[in-house]
């Protein structure tokens, strides 16, 4: 298999490292030669976050190439367009339909792209561009924290890892409470692409 | 066999617990924190974090003067503070082996430079190791040990940001049980530096720099990996595997021990092929030590002097140079995307009174209105609250280095600055170096005034324990040192204590501070919220009452947000409620009150 790139994309505080390490830890137990790192900064607090993640039989850098991701999964919309150009032109784009302004909108010195905008930079890189309700869908599912893994099973269709083992490697990492509720968020997520 | 996906930090842990550790001291600092974290998790070996990364090296050294393995951990800018420590200890060498670990930060991602610590392992004259990914983390520390033992050095260990921040798979060894009893024995013409002594141990320093760089042409830490005859490349850390991805034909020599460097290793490699590129990260610590030998190699001609390394930079530079021609179509970032800098946390203790500065020092306007000039000198330091340097606050003035707030304050001071200034140190800070400053500020009599701001952790690196926390790096339970204790014990008359949450109080207190002729140090305690969640029902605002005047916007609490729509609203899910309730308190219309219903 040739090294599959994926860059999950979100704004502090939103799971973007849990989640890169759940799909870390689902390829470790596929067998591939893993390689993920987080840029993080003093982003921590609110600031923007990327984390890179790459599998396959060999994997060199842990850093993915602009131009070379297989798969980006953005929990915010304004982060989607500041890593977009990292996407392949036959990658897919999986962006959570959130918009979370920073600081320097509200107050007034920059300003927020619209929905429109949005998926017009993003069609710049690839046409696969999918604008998933995944805060929406958590919400209605009775938890808006389980946006991740609903974005997770929207996504496991672009993956080349089972959705059993993603789906069993996430309820490992989870307190036996939550296991049920998000599973069946996985499984919503996932079959909203078929839909 | 086990795979485990490690990071480096967690790889370096797990290393140096199979060499058989007994001992590790840190003081917190991005990229290295997790070191420590991790160690403190196994059983069997004692883990503190020491006050500041001197203290760290000092524990660690006596330690390994008892004939354990001990090891101290720190980022690059710490290895300053620890400078004069790690010389000593490499005069005197060890007993136990001694590994310092001193983590890099090349593209500045959370730091104030990025210098590069091989320098340091230069000045000292001892072994410098840099993995480049998790698995030779791992082994790269247990070597460390076995290294320091066999040449009784201390061996510095230097990964960098994307090798202890990133993950990969790492095949551990069987752990070493080594048997050894801690015992101190006499031996003054080793441990007591008097000049006689001193002159002796030099001698055995240099000596001992001659063995290694015998051993390092030898050393399995040091390989080349065969292939094409047409580019050779030199390269160390993380820079090794980005030139694998972008020159997947060339023959690499890689080196895991860069100091002292294998002089015939180097020379036999650089024979082989027809070109030399050397690939590394900051300095051209390699590249000159090939050029001393007139080996012509390319380096820092081509690839930056700054900024952290990726294959995009490797790649577009060997274009640049002519080295490689196949420029794959390139995306570039879309431009002109509003920024996302870090901010201070809902609920941050430290909001309130950098709002409380920013007001009195005309830092920041409400939206529409014209700016003032700004008035007040505020020294910063190094913490969560460097962040008030950002709008809308705006408040820090200088940031050099922990701990220097104070003394730079003072500095002012006495240069006869016009205006009182003022010092804005974290509790942690104030216990790692602003300690030293404020009694020289005291002693001295320097007129300034001391901001602490206890909020009872070291929050920045991810809440660590120091000693004014009470809180172990086990998470267990440890003595307190109580701040006010200290600093009166120091020799400050007027220090007051007051709570960061109420904001008339904050005010009245700096009003009454900067008004005062003397040395004023005031404790703002509040607890950190991302530490323990205290939580209530979330503050509301009225639409009715709330004129959209932005006065709340202006504490830079990103619970508090501005929509097209809707005008100011709070998000009930970021809020931390009456524990807070600094917008309440802020708001010139009343508006913001306790939402109804049931607490988050
Ligand atoms: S971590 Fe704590 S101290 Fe730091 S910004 Fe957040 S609330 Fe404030
Ligand atoms: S009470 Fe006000 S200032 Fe405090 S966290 Fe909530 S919204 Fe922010």
């Amino acid at each position: 298999m040739k090294t599959q790139n994926i860059l999950i994309v979100g704004v502090g505080g939103q799971g973007v490292v849990l989640a890169s390490n759940l799909l870390a830890e689902a390829a470790l137990s596929a067998g591939y030669d893993v390689k993920k790192t987080d840029t993080l900064g003093m982003a921590q607090r609110g600031g923007s976050v990327v984390s890179h993640l790459r599998f396959g039989e060999q994997v060199a850098s842990p850093l993915i190439a602009a131009g070379e991701a297989d798969l980006l999964i953005a929990f915010e919309k304004l982060e989607a367009i500041r890593w977009g150009h990292f996407l392949k032109t036959d990658g897919a784009a999986v962006v959570n339909d959130l918009a979370m302004p920073p600081l320097s909108v509200t107050l007034g010195s920059d300003v927020y792209p619209c929905d429109a905008e949005i998926v017009t930079a993003l069609k710049r890189f690839t046409p696969e561009v999918h604008l998933v309700p995944g805060t929406a869908t958590a919400s209605r599912l009775g938890n808006a924290k389980m946006v991740n893994t609903v974005l997770l099973g929207y996504a496991s269709n672009f993956l080349p890892i089972g959705a059993e083992r993603l789906a069993s490697t996430l309820e490992a990492g989870l307190p036996p409470k939550l296991r049920q509720p998000n599973l069946v968020a996985f499984e919503t997520g996932r079959s909203m692409y078929l839909k | 066999m086990e795979r485990l996906l490690l990071s480096g930090n967690e790889a370096i842990a797990l290393g140096a617990c199979h060499a058989g550790l007994k001992l590790a001291a840190a003081y917190p600092g991005t990229p290295s924190t997790e070191i420590l974290e991790a160690i403190a998790k196994f059983p069997g070996i004692y883990a503190e974090w020491s006050s500041n990364e001197a203290v760290a090296v000092e524990v660690a050294l006596g330690a390994c003067y008892t004939g354990v393995r001990a090891m101290a951990c720190m980022k690059h800018v710490g290895l300053n503070v620890a400078a004069d420590a790690f010389m000593a200890a490499s005069t005197t060498g060890v007993r136990g082996g001694l590994v310092i670990v001193a983590a890099d930060d090349p593209g500045i991602h959370s730091s104030q430079n990025e210098q590069d610590s091989r320098n340091y392992a230069r000045l000292g004259k001892v072994p410098c190791l840099e993995p480049s990914d998790s698995q030779e983390a791992y082994d790269f520390a247990r070597s460390a040990f076995q290294l320091s033992e066999e040449f009784d050095t201390p061996v510095l260990l230097r990964p960098t940001t994307r090798v202890c921040h990133s993950k990969s798979v790492v095949m551990p060894s069987p752990k070493l049980e080594l048997e050894r009893t801690p015992q101190f024995s006499h031996e003054p013409g080793k441990l007591v530096m008097l000049p006689g002594a001193a002159r002796e141990r030099w001698r055995k320093v240099l000596e001992r720099m001659e063995k290694l760089t015998i051993y390092a042409e030898k050393s399995p830490l040091n390989r080349a990996v065969e292939g094409s005859a047409e580019l050779g490349i030199v390269a160390s850390g993380i820079g090794f595997q980005y030139a694998r991805e972008v020159f997947p034909n060339a023959s690499f020599l890689k080196l895991g021990l860069t100091h002292p460097l294998p002089d015939k290793l180097i020379r036999d490699f650089a024979g082989r092929v027809k070109k030399v590129l050397v690939i590394e990260e900051v300095e051209d610590f390699i590249e000159q030590y090939l050029r001393s030998q007139g080996i012509t190699a390319l380096g820092k001609e081509i690839f930056p002097r700054t900024g952290e390394f990726s294959p995009d930079i490797i790649r577009d530079s060997a274009v640049k140079a002519g080295i490689i021609d196949n420029t794959p179509a390139k995306s570039w970032p879309a431009a002109g995307l509003a920024r996302r800098p870090p901010l201070l946390c809902p609920g941050c203790p430290h909001s309130g009174v950098f709002f409380t500065l920013s007001s009195l020092g005309h830092r920041s306007t409400l939206p529409g209105k014209k700016p003032r000039p700004p008035k007040l000198t505020i020294c910063g330091d190094i913490g969560c609250y460097t962040l008030g340097a950002y709008q809308p606050l705006g408040v820090i003035d200088t940031c050099g280095c922990m701990g220097a707030g104070i003394s730079q304050a003072a500095g002012m001071a006495k240069a006869g600055a016009a205006e009182k200034p003022l010092a804005v140190i974290g509790d942690s800070t104030f216990m790692h170096s602003g300690i030293n400053s404020l009694l020289n500020a005291v002693y001295n009599q320097a007129k300034i005034c001391v901001l602490i701001l206890d909020n009872g952790t070291t929050a920045m690196t991810g809440h660590q324990g120091h000693p004014g926390s009470g809180l172990a790096a086990t998470r267990q339970p440890a003595a307190r040192v109580i701040i006010e204790e200290l600093v009166r014990g120091a020799g400050v008359r007027n220090a007051s204590v007051v709570d960061a949450f109420d904001l008339k109080a904050v005010r009245a207190e700096l009003r009454r501070a900067m008004a005062s002729s003397e040395l004023e140090v005031i404790i703002v305690r509040g607890d950190c919220p991302t530490l323990t969640r205290k939580r209530s029902r979330p503050r509301i605002i009225n639409t009715e009452k709330c004129d959209n005047c932005g006065a709340c916007l202006l504490i830079g609490c990103s619970a508090i947000k501005k929509s097209e729509s809707d005008g100011i609203i709070i998000d009930s899910g970021a809020c931390v409620g009456g524990y807070c309730a600094l917008c309440q308190q802020v708001c010139p219309k009343e508006a913001i009150s306790e939402s109804i219903g049931e607490a988050v």
